[in-house]
């Protein structure tokens, strides 16, 4: 099936080739950090987890997303998502993809990385982390592959794909929760320290995720003879108005638990995302555009009226992804460092340089995408003509 | 085999590291240390080696002051090729001064006794007991020895700052660049750093193994108490029994072994 990707459009070349600028642009920069050291990012002793951490934080969730496509396809029997099954596949491949790109960019001694595997260490989330990542990416790859191999000769596709999509579901929740255990197991890190990190973190993927496949299911009926289908764009529609809500309302928890308690420690992180601290505030236009934009989004996402409507429903689709971004991209991993331990305020604002970076490692991860669905949707083609 | 030999480089007090040349300051603190060598290769513990069930320090901050502070951290800096990076971001400490409502953020309140809010307090590594950043770490490149000093294996130390997510007490530096260019002097009997990688105090593991007590506590001239804390005869014991003392954090668990008497 691979010779379907080499089979494209003037545009679709064009964009291959706008993506893969970006990518050697950001790989030229990469080559600075790796000489200079990670320095030449933002990050500093205290706040030592920045851009790149955070966008592999958020990317898992994306990631895990594709999860609400193949439960309720094989364990609810919801026939309408075999459609697109291979869609959410591919976009969970193409996001781990991304996050292990940007683990790699984060690490200050980059080729020391067997290190994780060479020296196992099972008590530390981080190792677990990369075991589930890696399996989930080796899951979606051969799972998407191979029905997708047998749609295309129309027969059945083997059985022993099914116990690995039986695992591969269970395993998309653990990928964000180990995930968010790197961040609520850390004693002294009050923002951090709940609970209910790792469901806020599920609930945030099951809003975002389903959102950039909606917007991906739009452009992919635009540019192909392939239409995922509006039943299919609707139900992911109703999935992200839920995973939204869920998240909202587990941030408010958060925020009663924290305010009601009192504890300073707790408050603080808070305070500072969303009011600043003297003087000390990027963040807080950021994270009021993060809520705004929720609160909006969810405010057109339960409106039938607006949901269906198919003219507003990208771009709620795309202030949801905005509003999710954010939240994690941005607010959880700074404000999780100011104040630092020792109460501190040292900001965190990413560097041209290192905004670059994370540019190429997006653009390597839109290349795998762009040619992954392109696979897909050719098979698709295929069958409709 | 690599490894254990470089694990041997702490946990063996003659530090052997078999194979290794030119690894002349290595070699010249084994003469000054006499390690008894045995047949083949075999090493037996320098017994000079200072040794302990469980080292702590308790910081007397009633003898601390300008005129020892300083020259205190400078000790520890220079035995240890600290770099003196004077951009805030990169820098990279092992000994300073906070006040009392950063060393202490969760003690802090409104009407605290006028000195101790204008005292400095030296602050580090609390080798804590149940170190968080040992359970962080994916590739044991920070470890906690039988004796309770926690390590750094700076040639393990992949760079993921996990460790100093961990450390709820901001004891940990992360080379930023390249430290060498900002060692002022290097000392030959101490690895300098590379960039990438995290460093921390490491209550000079590597005297003691030569039965030096830690630079800080000797340039403290009493004002740091250093020994072993399940030994009840030792002095650390019998300063613990006299004084009130505090430790950072306490209620997170994590087991500070070091002591501030305020």
């Amino acid at each position: 099936m691979l010779e379907t990707a080499i089979k494209g459009s003037r545009n679709y070349w064009l964009w291959l080739a706008g993506l893969a600028a970006v990518f050697c642009l950001g790989f030229l920069v990469y080559l600075n950090q790796l000489s200079f050291g990670l320095g030449i990012t933002g990050m500093n002793r205290d706040v030592t987890w920045g851009f790149y951490i955070a966008q592999f934080t958020f990317l898992v969730g994306v990631a895990a997303s594709a999860v609400m496509l193949v439960l309720p396809y094989y364990l609810h029997d919801y026939k309408a998502f075999g459609r697109i099954t291979i869609l959410g596949e591919f976009l969970a491949v193409a996001s781990v993809s991304m996050c292990l790109f940007f683990i790699i960019v984060d690490l200050g001694q980059p080729q020391r990385i067997l290190n994780v595997w060479l020296h196992p260490t099972p008590g530390s989330v981080l190792f677990w982390d990369t075991i589930v990542l890696n399996g989930y990416l080796l899951l979606n790859i051969v799972i998407g592959w191979k029905i997708l191999e047998a749609e295309r000769s129309s027969i059945a596709p083997p059985k022993w794909v099914k116990p690995l999509i039986y695992l591969s579901i269970p395993w998309a929740v653990s990928i964000h929760t180990v995930t968010a255990f790197l961040y609520c197991g850390l004693p002294g890190r009050g923002f951090w320290l709940t609970a209910i990190l790792a469901p806020r973190f599920l609930a945030s993927a099951f809003a975002s995720g389903p959102a950039f496949l909606i917007v991906l299911c739009f452009i992919v009926r635009k540019l192909t003879k392939f239409d995922p289908g509006t039943v299919q764009i609707q139900t992911l529609a109703k999935i992200v108005t839920y995973g939204l809500i869920i998240n909202v309302f587990f941030l408010l928890c958060e925020v009663f638990v924290v305010f009601y308690s009192g504890i300073p420690e707790h408050m603080e992180h808070f305070k500072y995302l969303y009011a600043g601290h003297d003087g000390h505030g990027v963040l807080v236009p950021w994270m009021w555009t993060s809520a705004a934009l929720a609160l909006l989004s969810i405010f057109l996402l339960i409106n039938p009226a607006t949901r269906k409507n198919e003219k507003i429903l990208p771009f709620t689709c795309v202030m949801v992804f905005v509003a999710m971004w954010i939240d994690k991209g941005l607010g959880l991993v700074s404000g999780g460092f100011v104040p630092s331990p020792l109460h501190h305020f040292n900001e965190y604002v990413p560097t041209l340089k290192e905004i670059m970076i994370t540019f190429g490692v997006y653009a390597l991860g839109f290349i795998i995408l762009t040619v992954l669905f392109k696979i897909a949707v050719s098979v698709k083609e295929e069958l409709v003509s | 085999m690599e490894k254990s030999s470089r694990r041997s480089f702490f946990k063996v007090a003659g530090i052997s590291l078999l194979g290794i040349s030119g690894a002349a300051p290595v070699l010249n603190s084994f003469a000054e240390s006499q390690v008894s060598h045995t047949v083949e290769g075999s090493y037996v513990k320098n017994e000079s080696t200072l040794q302990a069930k469980r080292w702590g320090m308790i910081i007397n901050t009633k003898e601390l002051s300008e005129d020892n502070v300083p020259s205190i951290i400078e000790a520890c800096h220079k035995a240890h090729n600290v770099p003196n990076i004077d951009n805030k971001k990169h820098e990279v400490k092992w000994i300073w001064e906070e006040e009392f409502k950063h060393a202490f953020p969760t003690v802090n309140h409104d009407f605290l006794n006028e000195r101790v809010e204008n005292l400095k307090f030296l602050v580090f590594c609390n080798h804590c007991n149940n170190p968080p950043c040992v359970r962080a770490c994916p590739t044991k490149a920070t470890f906690k020895r039988d004796d309770g000093i926690v390590l750094m294996d700076f040639h393990r130390c992949i760079g993921c700052r996990f460790c100093m997510a961990a450390c709820p007490y901001g004891s940990r530096s992360f080379n930023f660049e390249n430290p060498r260019p900002f060692i002022e002097e290097t000392n030959p009997l101490f690895p300098t750093r590379m960039k990438g990688v995290v460093e921390k105090c490491n209550f000079c593991a590597e005297r003691l193994a030569v039965g030096k007590i830690p630079a800080c506590v000797e340039a403290a001239n009493g004002a740091i108490v250093f020994g072993d804390l399940n030994d009840p005869e030792s002095e650390i014991r019998q300063v613990l029994k006299e004084n009130y003392t505090i430790r950072r954090k306490p209620a997170l668990g994590t087991g500070p072994s070091v002591y501030y008497i305020v």
